[in-house]
């Protein structure tokens, strides 16, 4: 193939046009000197040479390559086509784009959150640790399992057979001094085995190793990117330098590359654990554990070897003099490791898969509505398809050409569609749940364009083909007899358009369905009481007194007693209070065996509860409420006296009512002092509105040895959450000691939120699809019964002629829309009954086939229907029998 | 062949050519002259002949075709196919003159 030629092939044709006229002339000037007249001269020439075009044709064949010539011809023919009807042509671009971008962007989500979630190499060997405590009552709830121990990773470390290398982790936060300001930074404490098994080398420096986590060894910490730039500018030198964390002189030994995390945590610090052998214990469980597998070695085997290990791990180590080291053997500790990729992903994944399907499914009614749109213009063309085809276009070639008109279409569409995917993805990276993984780095990337091809293709053909197929075909020439009649459509004529809106009407459905079951579900949520009232009034802070800077336990307690008295002088806050935790901040809550006084232990196996510390005040603050007794007192924590708080469910539990509870006695463990209980408060949904709420023992932040040194602060005012508050709290806390960073600041109203978000997410997109889909669908019906009434034009004049009446025909037209819509919804249900089975672990509260929403989306689809069919039908009534068959 | 063959005596237009061919064939091979054009396009092509501008003899302008080397090969590898096919042929067809 010549492409030189290709190009010129205009140039060549007018050459060769050229040539052959001298030819003629030069025949003809011989002719004439031969003594013929001019025009017989030329006349003979002519008949010599034969037929010009002829030969025209034959060259510039060989110059083309067909099939790019008729592909462009289509094209210059497809967009004449669509500029001479630009009311078309926008309704389908408005309809491809929208979906086109829609679905691009979810994509663009999914790819990143659900395809590549891990940014390590080899992210198929790595795995999370993940350990099931069925005997564990109280602990069984909790879906992260049961958490390692330090005794548990040193056995796993060294007695395994399937790891290439494997370590723990925790996060928390630090203090840092030394560099700026004081500040509260996000630190990940990593065991040796974490860093080797994640495998990312660092930016700078070094890894940490087993020397490391020696307790006497000189103390180490490696900087995240982002910190390393932010704080130190980016300078080599820091490798070596010291920093306090915690005031703990800590030497910086690496830098991690930008953008690596630990599973899902991002971090400043990462420091190393430090683990002191001589004094450890079974219990401590409260570390995730990471592996990287070796090749070939499956997850059961996995689960095998650690199984084994466990014994292991119960003769090696012990709780203490006197305990059973077998204890551990009622819990039932089945390992139940997984792949770390569905760690991380967690249960976003139903989320976004249903947001994905969601999409889909618009995407679908979007291209039955091109569909039908097209199908209705290729109708009105017919006559110029048969034209075509009867002066010679095969059918291959129109059905071709009318394909490159929606290829076109949607071409044009999906560049406007990744504009509206741009700014979707941004909206959806605004609104989004804060948990989902890499939130920063989703972006169109070359996998979403060629998602964006793909799907462009695929609905070109989807929507091309049918009107293509539908009147290309080799009956084609039928149509030129009809040609100029208006005859009343066929059944079959209707047939691909009616298929199309039941489709499109089904799909609305299921889409609005699901969307009212979340709706429902977060109604539902709504309703549970949340365990504080009027949340945007709450400032919560958080704030750590590191040992390194008070030391005794009694001056932690008096400091956070200051802070407190210092918060509640600003102006306009009406209560203040601090306990370990605030209900769904995500911290996680210590737990242990409970005993109560009156029900001794019969030897067997108490259930674990969760508890919390709370200072006097913090109820009164927070807005939970007691429902029986009272709250502690200062002089009670000050003076040691052994007082607790309940929850109402334990209480029920223990002792069948809240206010039986009040005056028994409980403690945590042999050596702690009976407490007494002096109030019960009311259930609290700890881990989030859509979980249960845990049974919760309430100790005062200051006990006898102990006291609590990171406390979350809550403050009541009407300011709360407007910059000057926080400014005045964090002037409040600095005027008590100017060492303390103040973290975490927000309101509980947007803690609340964030527990609710993955709800209020899935419900939005789901509601905005649903919306998008009864709209379209609306408009189907729509088109289709006013198609079919511009079609029966002239058999409604003849009908109101011979008398019907209009009210009839009215009727007529809308029961015909109404038919098709009841095919829909019932086609519909069936479906959805079965698909938002799928959903049930998005719901709350409902089941996923709550007549309520079921009954309301069918009453709102057919009022729909009725407007879409009844204004087209009314048209019908209007038409005026003596102009339309004068028309004929 | 009959193209690349008459062009060998030196430079000709398409006229020259189609009447060089028919005469020369002794008007045996009678073909409309407009046929010969897409086969000169397709020699010109392969690069067996090149082509400019010129004027004929008697003052029109016209455009003149002349061989190139790679033509005066290819016309000596087609010539000696043909003359062993015609030989193989003639042998064929009267084996008894042998």
């Amino acid at each position: 193939m010549d492409w030189k030629r290709f190009f010129q092939r205009a140039h060549w044709d007018r050459d060769r046009l050229a040539e052959m006229e001298s030819y003629v002339q030069i025949e003809t000037d011989e002719n004439v000197a031969r003594g013929k007249s001019y025009e017989e001269a030329l006349m003979a020439a002519r008949r010599k040479f034969g037929n010009p075009t002829l030969a025209r044709e034959e060259i510039y064949k060989m110059n083309t390559v067909t099939f790019v010539e008729t592909f462009v011809h289509d094209l210059r023919y497809g967009l004449r086509m669509l500029r001479r009807a630009p009311m078309f042509t926008a309704a389908a671009l408005l309809t491809l784009a929208i979906g086109i971008g829609a679905n691009t962007a979810v994509f663009s989500v999914v790819n990143s959150v659900l395809f590549e979630p891990l940014h390590y190499p080899q992210p198929d060997q790595l795995i999370a640790l993940r350990q099931l405590a069925p005997g564990a009552a109280g602990l069984a709830n909790v879906s992260d399992g049961l958490k390692l121990s330090p005794s548990m990773y040193f056995t796993y470390a060294e007695q395994n057979r399937v790891f290439q290398s494997m370590g723990i982790w925790a996060n928390g936060v630090a203090n840092v001094s030394g560099l700026a300001e004081p500040e509260q930074v996000r630190a990940v404490g990593v065991s040796d085995g974490v860093l080797q098994a994640l495998a990312v080398s660092p930016a700078v420096g070094r890894w940490f190793t087993a020397a490391d986590q020696i307790p006497q060894a000189p103390k180490t910490v490696i900087l995240s990117f982002g910190y390393w730039q932010h704080r130190l500018a980016g300078d080599r030198a820091a490798i070596g330098r010291i920093i306090h964390v915690d005031s703990v002189a800590r030497q910086i030994v690496g830098v991690m590359p930008p953008g690596f995390r630990i599973q899902n945590t991002d971090f400043d610090l990462l420091a190393p654990l430090s683990f002191d052998r001589g004094k450890m214990i079974l219990a401590g469980f409260g570390y995730h554990g990471i592996a990287r597998l070796k090749a070939g070695v499956t997850l059961a085997q996995v689960n095998a070897d650690m199984a084994r290990m466990l014994p292991i791990w119960m003769d090696s180590w012990t709780n203490g003099p006197g305990s059973n080291p077998h204890f551990y053997e009622v819990w039932k500790i089945t390992p139940a490791v997984r792949p770390l990729k569905d760690e991380v992903v967690g249960n976003i994944g139903d989320v976004l898969w249903v947001v994905m399907g969601t999409i889909g499914l618009v995407m679908l009614i979007a291209c039955a509505n091109v569909t039908n749109l097209l199908l209705v213009k290729t109708e009105a063309r017919q006559q110029e398809l048969a034209v075509r085809a009867a002066i010679g276009a095969s059918w291959l070639r129109i059905l071709g050409g009318l394909w490159v008109e929606s290829l076109l279409l949607v071409a044009i569409g999906s560049i406007l569609g990744l504009a509206i995917a741009y700014g979707g993805l941004r909206l959806l990276l605004a609104i989004g749940p804060a948990n989902l993984p890499r939130l920063g780095e989703i972006s169109l990337d070359e996998r979403s364009l060629a998602f964006t091809a793909f799907v462009a293709v695929l609905s070109s053909l989807l929507f091309g083909l049918i009107p293509a197929l539908k009147y290309a075909g080799p009956q084609i020439l039928t149509a030129l007899r009809s040609m100029g009649r208006t005859a009343s459509a066929s059944r079959e004529r209707h047939r691909a358009r009616n298929i199309l809106v039941v489709a499109q009407v089904a799909m609305a459905l299921i889409l609005l369905v699901c969307a009212g079951l979340m709706i429902r579900t977060f109604e539902a949520l709504r309703n549970v009481a949340p365990g504080f009232s009027a949340g945007s009034q709450l400032q919560t802070m958080r704030i750590s007194i590191p040992a390194s800077l008070i030391a005794e336990p009694e001056r932690v307690a008096r400091m956070q007693n200051e802070i407190a008295d210092k918060l509640a002088a600003i102006p306009g806050v009406s209560s203040v209070g601090f306990a370990s935790q605030v209900p769904m901040d995500g911290i996680t809550t210590d737990w242990d065996m409970i005993h109560a006084q009156d029900k001794p232990n019969q030897g067997e196996v108490l259930p674990l509860r969760f508890y919390k510390f709370v200072a006097p005040g913090y109820f009164h603050a927070a807005g939970t409420q007691i429902v029986a007794g009272r709250d502690l007192t200062w002089n009670e924590l000050y003076g040691h006296v052994p007082v607790v708080l309940v929850s109402e469910n334990l209480a029920r539990e223990l002792w069948g009512s809240a206010a039986a509870a009040t005056g028994k006695h409980i403690r945590r463990g042999g050596s702690m002092p009976w407490h007494e209980v002096v109030g019960v408060v009311q259930n609290v949904p700890e881990n989030g509105v859509d979980e249960a709420a845990p049974a919760m023992v309430y100790w005062p932040t200051f006990l006898v040895d102990f006291t609590i040194r990171s406390i979350t602060y809550v403050v009541r005012s009407p300011r709360a959450g407007s910059a000057s508050f926080v400014n005045d709290v964090q002037q409040a806390v600095w005027s008590a000691d100017a060492n303390l960073p103040v973290a975490s600041v927000q309101t509980m109203q947007d803690i609340y939120d964030q527990s609710l978000a993955r709800t209020s997410f899935t419900m939005l997109i789901l509601g905005i699809a649903g919306s998008m889909a009864l709209v379209l669908g609306v408009v189907g019906i729509y088109g289709v019964i006013s198609y079919a009434v511009a079609q029966r034009r002239r058999e409604i004049g003849i009908r109101l002629a011979l008398g019907a009446q209009q009210g009839q025909l009215q009727k007529m037209f809308v029961v015909s829309g109404l038919v098709l819509v009841g095919i829909g919804v019932a086609l519909g249900v069936i479906t959805a009954t079965a698909l938002t089975r799928l959903m049930s672990s998005l719901l709350f509260g409902i089941s996923p086939l709550d007549p309520f929403t079921y009954a309301v989306v069918i009453a709102i689809l057919g009022i729909a229907a009725l407007l879409a069919s009844y204004v087209p039908a009314r048209r019908a009534a209007r038409v005026d029998p003596l102009e339309v068959l004068k028309a004929e | 062949m009959l193209v690349l063959q008459t062009l060998l005596l030196g430079p000709a237009h398409g006229h020259t050519i189609a009447h060089a061919i028919e005469r020369g064939s002794e008007e045996v091979l009678q073909v409309e002259h407009g046929s010969l054009y897409p086969a000169l396009h397709r020699l010109e092509g392969r690069g067996w002949i090149a082509s400019f501008w010129g004027t004929s003899d008697n003052n029109r302008k016209a455009k003149y075709y002349r061989l190139t080397p790679v033509g005066r090969k290819q016309l000596t590898v087609h010539a000696t196919r043909w003359d062993q096919m015609v030989r193989a042929i003639g042998r064929i067809m009267k084996p008894a003159t042998e």
